[in-house]
């Protein structure tokens, strides 16, 4: 993680300078394509040898053409030992062919374009006796599964893998001594085992399967369940049987890890949907309707800040995020400072009123901007710091942008109670949580921390809008989607107490990922809801209820 | 709304006040001449009633309804439901059944058997849940015992662990999103996305029919008047002022001995089955009843046509609704794009400038203007305006 944020923070003139760089080298590549035509011309040169005298010469030709460590020596000699390589009968020059319908589709060895179809009669086959096939395939598996390129290492050990040959066991065993590359060497181990799965001894069977036990891709699980069907021997297929359990076991495990973060990373995004409503709730007693469209207005900043970078600065795009974080803040906390002073000041103590107030308000926001951006989703980018994934493997990969929304979550939750832990305003804050009429004659001029409490809650709700501008389409419906969801981690966490709502999201968001697979993304999602309405009943005032001595509280 | 003290011990008739029994002899009006004016007036008269028109202010009477059932507990009971909405389309999902049981083999795939959509899931058999819808009496039942029972369950649980004012709201409102969700699946089998439509007809009259429309009007004013009537008679009784007392000071009833629980639980039930029949009304004249309805933004529609009308009055619901869904109409049709800042505008509004509604502020005014003769005629002080104190919430 601490390697990304250290990357991104790198200066965007670096940055473009390092891209312009890529971009050079790639254009020069391709300026100089036609002047790899010399080592070409050298590996064709060495093809005429593959076809020619003895078994033995072919084989000197053959340990010679692999000496290149050309990627492109696979395929040909692949073909030779298939017997698809053929000679032309019309020129002697080398050709690859397969039998299509009328005849042989010729391609060339080297780049394998197609050339044309032949009728048999114009090819003769290079012929290859189980001498020369042997060498051929140490040569292949030497040459790759020894060769410079650790990508290519890891394609031939994934090679082997499928093919289960038998005779490149020798050069696995001298790749995996040699093998520097951790993933390399692991793949490679595995095609081993899968190698020796299908060998007579049954010692050897049952290392394998051992070694395979560890593996968790599903090439390894229907490899073994294949095995494990055609297995005579009692002991080994009971040791199959367990292997494969095993890796069901832990499958099962990196889905729950998987369900797990997605439920942390749905968690944050409530959590940042609903802190904003809950602390205006817990100072105010007022339920804000509108908390969604504050989000939406969030969002659409973004949309504006980004719409500005691609039309002024295109190059610095990726830190328009770091322009629209304040800017919706200040959007959102704006707009939600005027509606406290012009409609929620007059409303208090009437807690419902308040709720039918808001509603109106966010109707008329929504379509606000359904008449100002147009009733369609609006494409907001991700800047490259946050595209992509983590791939841990096992089918398990975490997107970098949940990631960051995960982070940017818990930052502006520690920043939100070290504000009220630390700072003269969230002691007001909390005093008018606590008692509004004591706090007032202590002399805290709750009016003004109200409209302070109200423009903050927007603003938190305006960065919850950046966030899931990320994650989600930025339409005019945006806020809809999550003003119930907020609300029920506001019920569910209690109010007055910012670990409450955190518990609340968290929980909800977990819950929600965790029953998804069992259940369906709706069904999941309705028994979330009965389970909020069942606990309710239980704790009327939430899972971190304040204490009062007043009946009603 | 001052209740003489004796108010509960009068014949029901001397409990309906002036502006009742206003309404309830334009609502009698109404139901006479709609139909009459449609089916015996000549289309060339000026006089005549187009027939589209009917089940147009059909609808609005079930509206009304549903807000009258609304006013019920949150005008007098001080609950706000956010969930309402969902009662209503219950009531209508149980009409809506019986009437694709009726269109029998007519459907599209022609199957006697199972409605269209069930067929086009490639379901075998009907699900258990849709036996007995064939019989219209057993979905009558239906309509009253469906959104009843899950208002007696839902209250029990809410008002018996004392969940309260917006807590209250919001469960409601979940509870509405919950059963729309439900009601989206395709899986839950009541036709998913597109709902319930394309009806043949009701009790063997054809559902496009003429005559079936004003039959469907009268029954609904019919039931606009019958449910304005019970729930008037609720509101004077005895019940009806510990009611009032509920939403007034809640805790003060508690502790005077009443149980609070069951006051709620009743009125609450009794407006969601009111809700229910008006769903029930509703869904044959705009033949189609979709996952829609429940959405809890039509349910807090519900309350907006009751605070324009006037909270605590019941003609001011049905005025409310009659008035705000003309309105919808009209600029829906007119000026799409301003119905929503009309609406919002109407729900702040109202909330800031005339918390007590139409009815509320005019009873105000009138109760002060006659206030203020008795003054100047006699020197005595004058008693309070009689119109719906301010809840303390």
């Amino acid at each position: 993680m601490s390697r990304f944020t250290h990357s991104h923070r790198r200066p965007s003139a670096l940055r473009s300078l390092a891209r312009l760089a890529v971009l050079t080298l790639l254009a020069m590549a391709a300026l100089v394509g036609p002047a790899e035509a010399q080592p070409d011309d050298a590996l064709r040169a060495l093809l005429p040898a593959l076809a020619e005298g003895s078994y033995s010469d072919k084989g000197n030709a053959v340990i010679a053409f692999a000496a290149t460590g050309d990627p492109r020596v696979v395929p040909v000699l692949e073909a030779m030992a298939d017997r698809r390589l053929y000679t032309l009968a019309a020129d002697g020059s080398v050709v690859i062919a397969d039998e299509v319908d009328g005849g042989f589709l010729v391609r060339d060895p080297l780049t394998l374009e197609e050339i044309g179809v032949v009728a048999k009669a114009e090819l003769e086959q290079v012929k290859t006796n189980n001498g020369l096939r042997s060498t051929i395939r140490d040569a292949l598996g030497g040459l790759t599964l020894l060769g410079p390129d650790p990508a290519q290492r890891l394609a031939a050990a994934s090679r082997v893998f499928g093919s289960r040959d038998a005779g490149a066991l020798p050069a696995l065993e001298a790749a995996i001594a040699a093998e520097e590359v951790e993933a390399v060497r692991d793949a490679m181990i595995r095609a081993r085992a899968a190698v020796l799965l299908g060998s007579g001894d049954q010692e050897q069977r049952l290392a394998a399967t051992d070694t395979l036990s560890g593996y968790t891709d599903p090439e390894v699980r229907s490899l073994l369940a294949a095995m494990m069907r055609g297995e005579a021997d009692p002991q080994v297929r009971a040791a199959m049987e367990d292997a494969l359990a095993a890796i069901e076991r832990t499958l099962a495990l990196w889905r729950f890890a998987g369900s797990l973060f997605e439920g942390f990373s749905m968690g944050s995004v409530l959590l940042l949907a609903a802190i904003g409503l809950a602390i205006t709730f817990g100072v105010m007693g007022v339920i804000n309707m509108a908390h969604g469209e504050m989000m939406m207005l969030g969002a659409y900043t973004t949309f504006v800040v980004q719409e500005l970078f691609r039309l002024h600065a295109p190059a610095w795009f990726d830190w328009s995020l770091a322009v629209a974080i304040p800017a919706a803040f200040i959007v959102a906390a704006a707009v939600g400072v005027a509606i406290e002073r012009s409609i929620i000041r007059w409303l208090y103590g009437r807690a419902l009123e308040t709720l039918l107030a808001t509603w109106g308000l966010s109707l008329i926001l929504q379509q606000a901007v359904r008449t100002i951006f147009g009733p369609n989703n609006r494409e907001v980018g991700n800047p490259a710091f946050m595209q992509g994934a983590l791939d841990l493997g096992s089918g398990l990969t975490l997107t970098y942008s949940r990631m960051y929304i995960l982070a940017f979550c818990l930052i502006v939750f520690v920043g939100l109670i070290l504000m009220m832990k630390r700072t003269p305003f969230g002691l007001q804050m909390r005093a008018v949580t606590a008692n509004r009429p004591m706090a007032q004659a202590m002399g805290i001029r709750t009016g003004r921390v109200d409209a302070m409490t109200f423009g903050l809650g927007s603003g938190i709700a305006g960065l919850a809008g950046v966030a899931l501008s990320q994650i989600d389409n930025v339409s005019p419906n945006l806020g809809q989607a999550y003003i119930i969801d907020s609300f029920l981690v506001v019920v569910f966490g209690g109010v007055g107490n910012l670990w409450g709502t955190f518990a609340g999201g968290m929980t909800l968001g977990v819950a929600n990922k965790l029953l998804e697979p069992w259940s369906g993304a709706v069904l999941g999602k309705i028994i979330i809801l009965v389970a909020v309405i069942l606990f309710i009943q239980k704790r009327p005032r939430g899972l971190f209820a304040l204490k009062g001595r007043a009946v009603e509280a | 709304m001052s209740l003489s003290p004796d108010a509960a011990r009068t014949s029901p008739l001397a409990r309906i006040d002036r502006p009742g029994q206003t309404f309830l002899l334009l609502l009698l009006a109404t139901a006479v001449a709609v139909p009459v004016l449609n089916l015996a007036v000549p289309p060339s008269s000026p006089f005549h009633v187009p027939s589209w028109l009917v089940p147009l202010f059909g609808k609005y009477l079930c509206y009304a309804l549903l807000a009258v059932a609304v006013d019920l507990v949150w005008g007098f009971c001080g609950i706000l439901s956010l969930g309402h909405g969902a009662f209503f389309a219950l009531g209508g999902y149980a009409m809506g059944m019986y009437l694709m049981r009726q269109i029998g083999d007519r459907g599209v795939y022609g199957n006697a058997e199972l409605p269209d959509f069930m067929v086009f899931l490639n379901w075998t058999e009907l699900p258990w849940f849709w036996h007995g819808f064939d019989s219209f009496a057993f979905a009558l039942v239906m309509v009253v015992l469906v959104p009843g029972l899950l208002a007696l369950v839902f209250g029990w649980f809410a008002f018996r662990s004392r969940v309260t004012g917006v807590y209250l709201s919001i469960i409601t409102q979940a509870m509405t999103f919950a059963l729309m969700l439900l009601f989206y699946r395709n899986d839950t089998g009541f036709g998913g996305n597109n709902g319930l439509t394309d009806f043949k007809e009701i009790l063997g009259f054809g559902i496009q029919a003429d005559s079936t429309r004003a039959g469907l009007f009268v029954a609904s004013a019919l039931a606009l008047g019958i449910g304005y009537v019970i729930c008037r008679l609720v509101v004077t009784s005895r019940a009806g002022r510990v009611m009032m007392a509920i939403r007034d000071a809640e805790s003060r009833a508690r502790f005077l001995g009443y149980r609070v629980e069951h006051y709620k639980l009743f009125a609450f039930t009794l407006s969601a089955v009111l809700a229910g029949i008006a769903g029930a009304l509703y869904v044959p004249q705009v033949g189609i009843i979709n996952p829609r309805e429940f959405s809890p933004a039509s349910s807090i529609e519900i309350i907006i046509w009751v605070a324009v009308g006037g909270r605590g009055t019941l003609v001011g619901a049905v005025l409310g609704a009659l008035l705000i869904n003309y309105g919808k109409s009209y600029f829906t049709t007119v000026e799409p794009e301003s119905w929503l800042f009309i609406l919002g505008g109407l729900f702040i509004a109202v909330t800031l400038f005339f918390p007590r509604g139409i009815l509320g502020s005019l009873a105000g005014w009138w109760g002060g203007w006659r206030a203020g003769r008795r003054a100047a005629r006699a020197p005595a002080p004058a008693p309070a305006p009689s119109a719906v104190e301010e809840p303390a919430e």
